[in-house]
């Protein structure tokens, strides 16, 4: 009877009969009274969320500065170097917009962690110097104050790269060119391999090169989480979102031949989230495709390639997913604590993982057979066919091996020349590319990441003269070709 | 197992407790007032921004001065030769320096040394012991000059770490002792690169904290360099006793 008579604005929980206080007397449960007047009284305050206005937490900001497309490594070097390279403190608004937060398709979490001076190309060969030294302080660089040190997992044991009879003199002249920009690189006969590397078939090999410092490999994730921190205390929004348009402004211009070309600029993104038909358009002033994999699918949305073909509009991005099998395997009676991350002549490499005898590796496909890139499914019977065979002939303590674990990863490939795109596009002037580096991406995003920002805030590449590798390429027909390619 | 190796370096080690503390970061656990002392600077880095900013700078200062004492000396290389170039440098971080046939030259605790080694342009060096001192990645550039070295102790160095280990390889032709023991950022990814040097008898890799397995890594480092004595870790540390091998609490019974 009494509860009947108590106030009704403090809300129907304390109506509810509540199976111990039906015995008799009447118990007010001050407690819950208490709390419920608590609540109450904290949703009028200002400073809590309430529900007058919606929640846009997850949405990105209305303005930023610029727009990086694509969260993984090479994104978020971009916006690392931005930040670090920028003339005021606070300068300069930076949004990276990632698709998909838990990165299970990114190629920076499915890399196999390599990083190797050993290409032909001199710029290459310097972004990967850098990068190096960039890992190597990456205490110095990605310093959070309060936050632990970040330990990359670095193991420094060198590349070994096989050449048969026909690769050996393309070796050779890369060898030199790799010692010429300051690599530290050693050729080996097979005498001296089967010396050092007993455990090695010198049955087909006429060369061998091996990196002695600065190769190995790493953890991509713990880089990625670095830079993640490191961007957050400096001030760079996330948004997690998909880009879906770009709203551009064009104008027509006389070129200096007295051709018609028409400039476009983009000064809106739309980022729609996930699941969910809602969007944000974002002003900007620059936008970045680091989109990896899906980097043509954001060059379609900002008109790159819409245009007659053999023309500079009708250039598309030649940037497409390609997918790779990473297979981990246990082989008790394998090379030793040594070995080097060896890449046979058939293209099948190979590296240790960790203390127990497990191994990792895989091989490219052949052009005919390239798997489909719809999905990350894992095909075993590759490797029983394609790949064991050539390492159990390279290796021959892998001709017991028992295979443990697989996943597949997309490679951004370049299908002209598999070297990254790096620069702005001739016609849509404010897009900025970092893409398309075939596999490579992990270990030359601070070279890159740099190289993008030099661009951006002094109008050229300051460090490392990247021109080689800008989007006109493509146009014009020069490739740069790059003949060591995993 | 090699014959046991008579060490080049007689004199002991001398412990610097509290230098090594400051300089690990996050590696080492603070007890008692230095751990209240961290959670309130925690606290007001996470509030102030002036606190952050004034940590941020006193860190900078912290590494900018490691990086100063690791410069490049190729001035005095090319006046006095490497020998003596090297051997500055390292007595200058407070190491110690033999000479071939001379006696060790070691620096007292204001920091100075005899300058009898300018003297000695010909004469190798022998042995270093650069124990406790703050050698880097780019330190090592000097001490890379020492051609001829023959025992190398980088014992509790904060500063040397697998990047470090993956240098050493210049001196495979010389290097007969090395010692790594206490260095809290060397692990077994850094201890794979010592493969080069093939003639090292003695390796020291006890007490390194980094190491996720000593017992395996001792054992795979054993197999990498077949003729060198590895010293460092009992091989037993680490494993389980079976269930048959458990001490006993209960007594005895005292058979009735």
């Amino acid at each position: 009877m009494i509860r009947r008579v108590l106030p009704h604005g403090l809300g129907r929980g304390l109506l509810t009969r509540r199976p111990g206080t039906r015995r008799g007397g009447f118990s007010l449960d001050w407690d819950g009274k208490v709390s419920e007047i608590k609540k109450k009284i904290k949703s009028i305050l200002p400073g809590t969320p309430c529900d007058v206005l919606p929640d846009t937490s997850h949405l990105p900001p209305e303005h930023s500065d610029v727009v990086i497309v694509g969260g993984g490594v090479l994104g978020l070097s971009v916006a690392y170097w931005l930040k670090q390279l920028e003339n005021r403190r606070g300068g300069m608004r930076v949004l990276v917009v990632e698709r998909d937060h838990t990165y299970s398709q990114a190629s920076t979490g499915l890399s196999v962690g390599g990083i190797c001076q050993q290409f032909s190309l001199p710029e290459n060969i310097q972004l990967s110097l850098f990068s190096a030294s960039f890992l190597r302080n990456i205490n110095e660089y990605l310093a959070v104050t309060n936050a632990p040190p970040l330990d990359l997992q670095f193991n420094p044991s060198g590349y070994l790269l096989l050449a048969s009879e026909k690769d050996a003199a393309a070796m050779e002249s890369n060898v030199k060119v790799q010692k010429q920009e300051g690599a530290k690189v050693c050729l080996m006969s097979p005498d001296q391999l089967r010396n050092k590397f007993p455990w090695i078939n010198t049955e087909g090999v006429a060369l061998a090169s091996y990196g002695m410092e600065n190769e190995g490999w790493f953890d991509p994730w713990c880089l990625l989480h670095g830079l993640r921190q490191k961007l957050t205390s400096m001030g760079v929004f996330f948004c997690q979102g998909e880009v879906t348009r770009f709203v551009t402004s064009s104008q027509r211009m006389m070129t200096t031949d007295d051709e018609m070309v028409t400039l476009k600029s983009i000064h809106e993104v739309h980022v729609k989230m996930d699941h969910s038909l809602e969007y944000q358009p974002v002003e900007c002033a620059i936008v970045i495709n680091a989109a990896g994999a899906w980097s043509a699918q954001i060059a379609a949305l900002a008109g790159i390639g819409k245009g007659p073909p053999g023309t500079l509009q009708g250039t598309k991005l030649p940037v497409e997913p390609r997918k790779r099998y990473v297979y981990v395997w246990h082989c008790p009676q394998g090379p030793g604590l040594e070995t080097p991350l060896v890449a046979d002549t058939s293209g099948a490499y190979f590296r240790r993982e960790g203390l127990g005898s497990n191994y990792l590796g895989g091989r490219s496909p052949a052009e005919e057979e390239e798997p489909d890139p719809a999905n990350l499914e894992v095909d075993h019977d590759f490797f029983q066919e394609k790949v064991w065979p050539h390492l159990a002939l390279r290796v021959p303590a892998f001709e017991t091996l028992k295979v443990q674990t697989a996943w597949a990863g997309y490679y951004d490939y370049n299908t002209f020349d598999q070297n990254g795109v790096v620069g702005p596009h001739p016609l849509v002037v404010n897009m900025y590319f970092a893409t398309g580096f075939s596999g490579h991406g992990l270990q030359q995003a601070p070279g890159v990441g740099r190289a993008v920002a030099e661009m951006i805030l002094e109008g050229s590449f300051q460090t490392i003269d990247l021109s080689p590798f800008l989007f006109n390429r493509f146009y014009l027909g020069e490739k740069t070709h790059e003949n060591n390619i995993m | 197992m090699a014959a046991p190796w008579v060490s080049l370096r007689l004199v002991a080690p001398m412990w610097n407790g509290t230098r090594g503390i400051h300089r690990l970061g996050g590696a080492v656990v603070p007890e008692g007032n230095q751990k209240k002392e961290r959670k309130m600077l925690q606290f007001l880095n996470n509030h102030f921004y002036d606190v952050e900013a004034l940590r941020g700078y006193l860190l900078q200062r912290e590494m900018s001065k490691v990086h100063l004492k690791n410069r490049s000396f190729t001035w005095l290389e090319e006046q006095h030769g490497p020998y003596s170039a090297g051997a500055f440098f390292i007595l200058k971080q407070g190491g110690a320096v033999k000479f071939r046939d001379k006696e060790w030259i070691r620096p007292d605790k204001y920091g100075h040394f005899s300058p009898e080694f300018w003297n000695f342009r010909e004469v190798p060096v022998e042995a270093v012991d650069a124990s406790d001192c703050e050698i880097n990645y780019e330190g090592l550039d000097n001490l890379l000059l020492l051609k001829e070295l023959q025992s190398l102790s980088l014992q509790r160095c904060p500063h040397v770490d697998d990047w470090c280990l993956s240098r050493l390889y210049p001196l495979v032709d010389s290097l007969q002792e090395l010692s790594l023991a206490g260095c809290p950022r060397v692990s077994e990814r850094g201890l794979a690169c010592l493969h080069h040097l093939q003639n090292l008898r003695r390796l020291d890799i006890s007490d390194l904290p980094a190491v996720s397995n000593p017992g395996l890594t001792q054992i795979l480092v054993e197999e990498m360099l077949p003729n060198c004595q590895v010293v460092g870790v009992d091989w037993a540390e680490g494993l389980k006793l079976g269930p048959e091998e458990q001490p006993q609490d209960t007594a005895s019974p005292v058979p009735a």
